[in-house]
């Protein structure tokens, strides 16, 4: 009888210094998570302290106005700002329309069958595709157009087409005899084909954030709309679209500041790294901010690779900034709450 | 009256036609990959100067060398260099992108989470080539002064170590996020149940939410190495362009993505072979990315229905 109310005793007062060490485990635990969180933090503001530090006394007006120079003194990346602007706000009109539709199209108009699981899956694999195979496929489908019009072409030989002297060939004439509608096949390392390798980069991210904003209209007001005897389209294009927008552009926006730091799909799709005049059309060649900060890091020099870099890095992180400004102004301005 | 019905019915089916071929187009853009990329990577493949087998089981990668041989096109030094790196960045990244989850989900307040979890997040947006320069203008040069002037280990300049931490870096949020969504789809039932036993917080967590969590870790696992597989500036810019075999994250490597873009800057001509050869890469890039997405989609559906 004693004996076991002694082993209980014993056995309660173990429990007792066991609570508090698995307690103290706990906390190292929580010390240890915190640590890792924190690590993150650390990294994000030691890499904009280095930049800035290494990059700000390089911060001059000469990065807006001046093209790449032999002396890093007077290079800018004036051409690389043009063009960066240029492919983003292309890309933006080409992807708005597309996306938009799709995403119409997923939420609005298809039934639930095999065809549409499949779209679905699709676009989320499509979302996880590595960049710089968006480059190449560009490259083949716009730069190139697989070779349709080189000279020894199936399409040139049979209709007999008027295309250029070079080992490339390629066909050039104005659309309907106007000069404005100028056109040249294949893209090659245009303008153009940036942004149309870029716009089908952020397409399934496009489409994805669109069908939220699609999603998050209250049904009710379909059904209004219904009632009164609008039609489908007229329902979507009059209540559906108009309450989604802030949401879709917002996604649109924010798709845009990633694609704005892509480097590998442009370099891979033939963008230049070295372009000192200003682009007239679209068939022009180009080059965007991260290709010149990516060339400034490879130059010899330290003046370059240190410090020029990090100015640009700096001009590129503030227009980062403030498209995801832009975005939450967006959101928060137009958005209606239910 | 009639007409107008008419014209209506019509306007609305040409719509809705218009719209599904904006749905369909996202088919059409996995179709044009797999094109593009397969039927130069054939092409490829088809030449004399290579072979299948050699190019999957060589451990020599001279495609630029003068003398074009099967033996100079053996992508085995790509795909470890890949693979190193992106496994040395995933072990980094997944310990810590686990842990701010665990500490975001079940210790941090509303407000403190509202706050971390967007500060995170910029690391994700932060492009690649602001990477790849912090990795030679700062990760690198601490490296050296670890490794040569402290341990006396020789370090070159571009090494795979850098571009490791860069990419760890980049991909915490991806794993955070993924991670969260594993820890918070655990039900609610399961941790009172354990809190009712009388464990602890550290206990809960460690031998309840994490082993139900665990598939949804491990698919972000996977998915942290498929991401870093498929990253290209900052590892082009830090890891250098040395194929090589080796298992050494102090040498410099060259991953695959990095000899495309070398082969791009270098102009090669659309036919010839080191044009054709970085589709051969890219589409065994794809490959793998493709095949690693899969997996963790597999897995990540799986979770999701236990607990639904």
């Amino acid at each position: 009888m004693i004996a076991k109310e002694i082993e209980i005793k014993t056995e309660s007062v173990e429990m007792n210094t066991d609570i508090k060490h698995r307690k103290r485990i706990g906390k190292l635990f929580l010390i240890l998570i915190i640590i890792a969180t924190l690590i993150g933090l650390v990294m994000l503001t030691v890499l904009l302290v280095d930049i800035a530090v290494k990059g700000a006394d390089w911060l001059s007006p000469q990065l807006f106005t001046n093209y790449h120079s032999r002396k890093p003194e007077k290079a800018g990346m004036k051409s690389a700002i043009v063009g960066s602007i240029i492919v983003m706000g292309l890309t933006g009109l080409f992807s708005f329309p597309i996306g938009v539709g799709a995403a119409l199209y997923l939420e609005e108009y298809a039934e639930k069958n095999l065809l549409t699981r499949f779209i679905n899956i699709n676009i989320n694999n499509l979302a996880g595709v590595p960049s710089i195979v968006y480059g190449m496929l560009g490259l083949v489908v716009f730069g190139r157009m697989f070779g349709a019009f080189s000279a020894d072409s199936w399409l040139v030989t049979t209709f007999n087409l008027p295309i250029g002297e070079t080992a490339l060939g390629g066909l050039e004439f104005d659309l309907f005899g106007l000069s404005f509608l100028h056109l040249k096949f294949p893209f090659g390392r245009s303008l153009l084909a940036g942004a149309l390798t870029m716009t089908l980069l952020i397409l399934p991210v496009v489409i994805i954030s669109s069908r939220e904003a699609i999603r998050a209209v209250p049904n009710s007001i379909r059904l209004a709309s219904y009632g009164l005897g609008a039609t489908k389209w007229q329902t979507i294009s009059r209540q559906v679209l108009p309450i989604a927008m802030p949401g879709i552009l917002t996604g649109i926006i924010l798709a845009l500041s990633r694609a704005i730091g892509e480097t590998a799909p442009l370099i891979i799709m033939g963008a230049f790294t070295y372009v000192p005049f200003l682009p007239e059309s679209v068939w022009d060649q180009f080059t965007v901010m991260p290709i010149q900060i990516y060339n400034w890091i490879t130059l010899p020099q330290e003046d370059y690779r240190i410090h020029l870099a990090a100015a640009g890095i700096l001009v590129l992180l503030a227009v980062l900034l403030s498209f995801n400004a832009i975005a939450v102004f967006v959101r928060k301005k137009l958005e209606i709450k239910w | 009256m009639k007409t107008r019905k008419r014209t209506r019915f019509y306007s609305e089916k040409f719509i809705s036609a218009i719209l599904f071929a904006c749905g369909i187009f996202s088919v059409l853009i996995t179709i044009g990959i797999i094109f593009s990329l397969f039927s130069e990577a054939v092409q490829f493949f088809l030449r004399p100067e290579v072979s299948l087998l050699k190019f999957f089981t060589g451990t020599t990668w001279r495609p630029l060398a003068s003398k074009v041989s099967p033996d100079n096109f053996g992508v085995l030094p790509l795909i470890t260099g890949t693979v190193m790196i992106a496994l040395i960045s995933a072990s980094i990244a997944v310990p810590l992108g686990l842990g701010s989850a665990i500490f975001l989900s079940e210790y941090a307040s509303e407000r403190l989470r509202s706050v971390l979890k967007p500060l995170t997040e910029i690391l994700a947006g932060i492009p690649s080539v602001v990477y790849g320069y912090f990795a030679i203008s700062f990760i690198t040069p601490l490296i050296q002064t670890i490794f040569e002037t402290w341990l006396g280990i020789d370090v070159s300049f571009f090494n795979a170590l850098s571009a490791s931490i860069v990419l760890a870096v980049m991909i915490i949020p991806t794993v955070a996020s993924i991670s969260e969504d594993a820890i918070r789809s655990v039900p609610q039932s399961l941790r009172a149940g354990a809190y009712s036993l009388g464990a602890t917080r550290f206990e809960v967590i460690t031998k309840v939410i994490l082993p139900a969590a665990l598939s949804g870790i491990l698919a972000a696992f996977i998915l942290a190495i498929s991401r870093a597989v498929g990253e290209t500036m900052a590892v082009t810019i830090a890891a250098g362009a040395t194929p090589r075999v080796t298992f050494n994250p102090l040498e410099s490597v060259q991953t695959m993505t990095a000899f495309i873009v070398q082969v791009s800057f270098g102009d090669a001509p659309s036919g010839s072979i080191n044009g054709q050869s970085i589709f051969a890469v890219g589409a065994t890039l794809f490959l793998m990315t493709f095949i690693m997405n899969v997996i963790s989609d597999l897995i990540m559906n799986k979770f999701r229905e236990v607990y639904e």
